[in-house]
């Protein structure tokens, strides 16, 4: 029952991550390699808060958000500068720098030793060290994610975020300034991740920056490619898939010595094949 | 009265003049034809008149207010500008409907968040697709229409343009609507553009079927290697030698 519960806190974590990326990724067309990064702040800003100042977990969460809105802000402004491909390559970049940030300031992150010891939160004498209530934590924060990300997908901005992803300069002559419009998506597309970030940190009790690596936002990608880039339902749908895919994969009886590359290889054939197969993902409204 | 005049207006790509040195002006309320053999410079000019490539040298004026020199493409809508591609340029996995409301619905970020689309833009959408037959293909997406009606739904695109809200356009070019449509199509998009001439739009066409432009154009101004080559009501210019040569000649 606990292993089932740990699934799916994990899934939520990572519905968040992928609808966040998703409004980025599959409606504004802007290949952000970076998403990890602004997981991996909120994650520190709540593990320091939470350790070095017993803030409040809850508070901690917008604080993150607000540091992760400045930071994203600036790098969105840095990456509109760059068209396709470069946008890849130089998201690509921000997230190595975030990491090394991570990584060597030792000073405020303990480097690569991390920082233990964090706080599950307690709310109305809810204590959610119980992992059952952390779920129920999680799921209320991803469905708020959620309608927040219908929400803003089904407005009037929400379509002409797509036009931009179609084709930027024809809508800029219809009179959109589009700059102000990529801006404005990729911080709520940050600001979104960092809340899967405090959360993370407050359930698994300790980060290090391993968990906010490049790999970790090119994980989060195939979940929104394999669930379907633009449509919120394919980017719930693509974490469920692939965090149980692994641990599917663990029953499949590889000898244990091999194990754990099998099930790597595995979840790189199965991509590979998807993408031949269905480029659209699962349920996607869109293909890059 | 001109609603736009070039001044001097130029643009290079690697030492070739696309358009050079050229000053010529549009009439408000009437549609110039603007023609010359391929690569004379008729698309580059609406690119630098809209801000989709930037200008070189020279300016532009627009109803006599100052002189613009440099344009970026979110502010031609501004000045009452808007325009069609060469080359149809939709919003391709968007349904048609969509393509349409892209342009009915508020500019501003914040704006945009809260707003859906409504009733009347429902109401502005159908009457712009109904005219350019397309309504019946509402929930289609851009990317699968017919050629013709591709061309046709971005000619839907600047109708939409012409409302009371959002930007309403005065100028409006027209790259090669009638390339490659069908005789019922090109009726369709001869209504549109003597529809806006009635409403007392400024119309700018490139066409190089000269029957079409005889029969639309108030004024024609032909460009030959970026330049001038020479202006006036149809018929005279038509007829004139070095019009023929340069056509022929290509
Ligand atoms: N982006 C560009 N880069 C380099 N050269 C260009 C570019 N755009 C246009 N040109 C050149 O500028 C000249 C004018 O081209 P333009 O497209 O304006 O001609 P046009 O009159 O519209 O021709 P057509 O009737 O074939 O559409 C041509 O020599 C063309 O090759
Ligand atoms: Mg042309």
């Amino acid at each position: 029952m606990d292993y089932f519960v740990h699934i799916a806190i994990l899934i939520g974590i990572y519905s968040i991550l992928a609808l966040s990326l998703n409004l980025i990724v599959g409606y504004t067309g802007l290949l952000s390699i970076t998403q990890a990064a602004f997981y991996g702040i909120g994650a520190y800003v709540t593990a320091i808060l939470l350790t070095s100042f017993g803030m409040n977990f809850f508070l901690s969460i917008v604080i993150g958000m607000i540091i992760t809105g400045v930071v994203s802000l600036a790098i969105g402004y840095v990456l509109s500068k760059f068209d396709g491909d470069y946008f890849a390559l130089g998201s690509f970049g921000f997230n190595i720098i975030v990491y090394s940030i991570f990584l060597n300031w030792q000073s405020l992150t303990r480097g690569p030793l991390g920082i233990p010891g964090i706080a599950k939160p307690v709310l109305f004498n809810i204590d959610f060290s119980n992992n059952f209530y952390f779920l129920i934590m999680v799921a209320v924060f991803a469905l708020l994610v959620y309608f927040i990300s219908q929400f803003i997908t089904r407005s009037s901005f929400g379509r002409v975020l797509k036009a931009i992803r179609e084709d930027e300069k024809a809508i800029e002559v219809f009179g959109y300034n589009t700059l102000f419009f990529k801006l404005t998506i990729f911080v709520i597309g940050a600001m979104i991740a960092s809340i899967a970030g405090a959360l993370f940190a407050s359930y698994i009790t300790y980060v290090d920056p391993t968990s906010f690596a490049l790999s970790e936002s090119i994980f989060i990608l195939a979940i929104i490619i394999l669930g379907g880039l633009a449509n919120n339902k394919g980017a719930v749908i693509g974490a469920v898939c692939l965090v149980i895919l692994p641990e599917a994969l663990r029953f499949v009886g590889f000898p244990s010595d091999i194990a754990a590359q099998m099930r790597q290889v595995t979840y790189g054939l199965i991509l590979i094949l998807l993408m031949l197969y269905r480029p659209q993902g699962l349920i996607g409204e869109y293909k890059l | 009265m001109n609603i736009l005049e070039t001044k001097k207006i130029t643009k290079h790509f690697d030492g070739v003049y696309a358009v050079d040195g050229l000053s010529v002006g549009f009439e408000k309320g009437k549609i110039t034809g603007l023609i010359g053999p391929n690569g004379s410079g008729k698309s580059t000019l609406i690119n630098l008149l809209t801000g989709v490539i930037q200008i070189d040298g020279g300016s532009f004026v627009i109803s006599s207010k100052e002189e613009i020199s440099k344009i970026l493409p979110h502010e031609v809508s501004d000045y009452g500008i808007t325009r069609t591609f060469q080359e149809v340029r939709l919003f391709e996995q968007m349904p048609v409907l969509d393509n349409i409301f892209v342009v009915l619905t508020k500019r501003n970020v914040f704006s945009s968040l809260f707003e859906t689309h409504k009733k009347f833009h429902l109401e502005r959408a159908e009457e712009v697709l109904k005219k350019v037959d397309l309504w019946e293909k509402r929930n289609d997406l851009a990317k699968n229409l017919s050629y013709g009606q591709r061309k046709l739904l971005e000619i839907g695109r600047v109708l939409a343009m012409s409302n009371g809200f959002g930007d309403d356009s005065d100028i409006f070019f027209l790259d090669e609507p009638f390339a490659g449509l069908f005789p019922e199509m090109r009726k369709i998009v001869i209504g549109v553009i003597q529809h806006l001439k009635e409403q007392g739009k400024t119309v700018i066409l490139v066409e190089h079927n000269i029957d079409i432009i005889r029969e639309l154009c108030d004024h024609i101004i032909v460009l030959d290697n970026g330049k001038l080559l020479a202006e006036g009501i149809p018929n005279d210019v038509l007829s004139k030698r070095e019009v023929m040569d340069a056509y022929l000649g290509e």
